[in-house]
């Protein structure tokens, strides 16, 4: 299954990533982050095509976007 | 799985400092991601400028050089000229490029530079704290027109691309915005179309970057996006200014 | 190399520094250097370098910052106004550890003053010129031979403590013609070593940066101090001074550039009349020639400095000899040069005022 990974560390929690999700996978964390942001987390990995737009809009490279191998 | 992004090699793996949503970071893989389709990191010098992105200097993976307030055309002219072999960009805000740099900006334009310029136009000073910038918008409020910019004590906006188009020197010049991924995608191409400029030895390129600042606009980031949306881009309009083939330079001239 | 030629300051100024390997020059037109850039357009391309005419001093300054930083040797003039605005790129080249070079032509101040030759920029050569604390090697010469040898020994300081190095000259030195030799074989810049701080192609090695900045607590304190190492090292090895009868003298004049060749036709005619004057004349300037004056004000009755200028680098003799002697002035300000005839009376009133009076600043 296509998924994002966030890196915590470097997410600032600024929604464009959420925002520019097309099928809605991704919302804000509750709680805060090390460095004191709400980190934006793939909340519907089911969902997620791994098209990348997430990735395009992030301004801190934080999302990398996986996709299943083709066999 | 399969990672199908990846940092690009030209962007230093480290944190940036921008503040959140700010668009320097996108803009920022963006050259350095033209930079590795073109196979050009190890050849290729930078300027950072005065501003927030000051810092760009210890982010991109290539030499790198910091210089003063507007000069990074001047600074990459004299780098281009002792050093032809090397790709040369310079990344620049708005007051850097259209207000203290104007000049620089024009000449350089003019002369016809084989450089690159990154012109991140988000319509506000943001380093210093939000003062009033050669692109603020007519009625928008920046901490030296605290009531908004009034034409008649500040002036109007300057729109670069258009400026620069009647410059015969200006061989490649786009205006581009990063507020939503499909706009991300068409700046991607503007960037790398300006270094294949400089590559085939065309001249002068620019690509202005409609940009957010959240933070100096008084905006959330998604509503910094809006406010590009809806009221920067009908006052910089989007599009390839001009794209002019042939024109190669003369090499004795490096 | 031993060719006898005939040359223009400004010309010979040029010739040196392509013959001492610079390959870039960038510069904008200003009264009377304006021969340095004309030489330069033609030259340089010729040399395998190359010349940009700038769209001001601004531009000119930064654009030898790009060159210099990808270890071109490299140079800019102008006259006054002009290396005023230069300076904030001056002092970036300094906070950047940019060995560059450049050339005051010096005209009379200040604002727009005139285009005459004149010496007002002394305090903005030495004392750094541009924000910051950092120092500028200034050489003067008085002598178009000189003009065109000097350029080397700019490049050579300048790449040795990687400072800023510059020629600091005058109009009159600048326009006239004199006969010169280029006293050093012709350097071709590829036989010189590539700097290893030098920007260009990061191929198989980490990628450099150059700037002047460092926004850490205390970092940049540590840069501004390491580099005061290399100005206390250059003050140690690189003064160069001339002097001229100063074995027997009781009053010894100093004088700079073409105040040094009216200053020695005053000692020259001092001498005819039995009155015992020698001649100092600093040749750089930063450095200062601090240890010869001090040892000199051990012995002497008293200095008299000779300035086209309002009383500047008297300043500097003051502070050299610790006021062991009594030092006089004849200051001429505003593009004025002195003759022997007059520098002659102001000995013999020096001389009459006796030891111990002080100086006053006519």
């Amino acid at each position: 299954m296509p998924t994002i990974k966030v890196d915590e560390t470097r997410c600032k929690g600024c929604e464009l990533c959420a925002a520019a999700c097309a099928r809605k996978c991704i919302t804000m964390s509750t709680t805060f982050s090390a460095t004191g942001y709400y980190p934006a987390v793939c909340c519907a990995p089911d969902r997620c095509t791994g098209c990348g737009l997430c990735y395009q809009v992030c301004p801190d490279l934080a999302i990398t976007v996986f996709k299943e191998e083709k066999k | 799985m399969l990672q199908v992004t990846k940092r690009p090699e030209s962007l230093l793996d480290v944190k940036m400092h921008y503040c959140p949503g700010c668009g320097h970071g996108v803009a920022h893989r963006l050259v350095a991601e033209a930079m590795d389709e073109l196979g050009i990191r190890e050849r290729t010098v930078g300027v950072a400028p005065v501003g927030c992105a000051v810092f760009a200097d210890h982010y991109f993976n290539c030499d790198m050089i910091q210089g003063p307030h507007g000069r990074g055309p001047a600074i990459a002219t004299g780098i281009k000229r002792s050093r032809p072999g090397c790709v040369v960009f310079s990344y620049q805000g708005d007051g850097d490029l259209a207000s203290i740099g104007m000049a620089e900006t024009i000449h350089s334009a003019a002369r016809s530079e084989n450089i690159t310029i990154i012109f991140i136009n988000n319509a506000i000073y943001g380093m210093t704290g939000g003062q009033m910038a050669p692109t603020t918008l007519v009625g928008q409020k920046a901490t030296t027109c605290p009531t908004g910019r009034d034409p008649r004590v500040n002036g109007y906006p300057i729109r670069v691309c258009e400026l620069l188009a009647q410059i015969e020197g200006a061989k490649y010049l786009e205006r581009t915005s990063v507020h939503t991924a499909a706009n991300v995608l068409k700046a991607k191409k503007a960037v790398k179309k300006a270094f294949q400029c400089q590559l085939e030895g065309r001249g002068f390129s620019l690509v202005e970057i409609v940009s957010t600042c959240p933070t100096n606009m008084g905006l959330s980031p998604l509503d910094a996006c809006k406010f590009v949306q809806e009221k920067m881009l009908p006052q910089y309009p989007l599009g390839v200014f001009k794209d002019i083939e042939g024109g190669k330079h003369d090499a004795s001239r490096n | 190399m031993g060719e006898k030629l005939l040359m223009k300051g400004n010309d010979a100024l040029a010739e040196g520094a392509v013959r001492a390997g610079c390959r870039f020059f960038a510069g904008y037109p200003i009264t009377p250097q304006n021969e340095v850039p004309e030489y330069m357009s033609w030259r340089l391309p010729q040399a395998g370098g190359a010349f940009v005419q700038a769209e001001s001093e601004v531009a000119a300054i930064n654009m030898l910052y790009g060159a210099a930083a990808t270890g071109t040797r490299s140079m800019t003039s102008s006259s006054s106004p002009g290396i005023s605005l230069k300076q904030e790129g001056i002092s970036y080249c300094a906070g950047a550890d940019l060995p560059i070079f450049f050339a005051n032509v010096v005209r009379g101040g200040p604002g727009l003053g005139n285009i005459a030759g004149a010496q007002g920029d002394y305090h903005q050569s030495v004392r750094g010129g541009g924000h910051g604390d950092y120092r500028t090697f200034v050489m003067a010469p008085n002598s178009v031979e000189e003009m065109g040898n000097f350029p080397r020994r700019c490049y050579e300081v300048a790449e040795r403590y990687r400072v800023p190095a510059m020629i600091l000259s005058d109009g009159v030195l600048g326009q006239m013609m004199e006969p010169l030799e280029f006293k050093f074989p012709e350097v071709d810049p590829k036989t010189l070593k590539a700097p290893d701080w030098a920007l260009g192609e990061c191929r198989g090695r980490k990628n450099r940066l150059v700037g002047s900045y460092d926004l850490n607590e205390g970092r940049l304190e540590i840069l501004t101090v390491n580099r005061a190492q290399r100005y206390r090292e250059i003050e140690e090895k690189e003064v160069v001074f001339e002097s001229r009868q100063c074995e027997d003298a009781e009053l010894v004049l100093v004088a700079y550039g073409v105040a040094a060749r009216a200053a020695a036709a005053a000692l020259k005619l001092a001498r005819a009349e039995g009155i015992k004057a020698g001649l100092l004349r600093p040749i750089t300037l930063w450095p200062f020639p601090k240890r010869q004056l001090l040892e000199l004000a051990g012995r002497v009755k008293g200095f008299l400095v000779v300035e086209m200028s309002l009383g500047q680098m008297v300043e500097d003799v003051r502070l050299a000899t610790e006021f062991r002697a009594p030092v006089h002035l004849h200051a001429r300000p505003s593009g004025v040069t002195p003759t022997g005839e007059e520098i002659l009376q102001k000995i013999k009133d020096v001389m009459k005022a006796g030891k111990g009076e002080r100086a006053c600043c006519k």
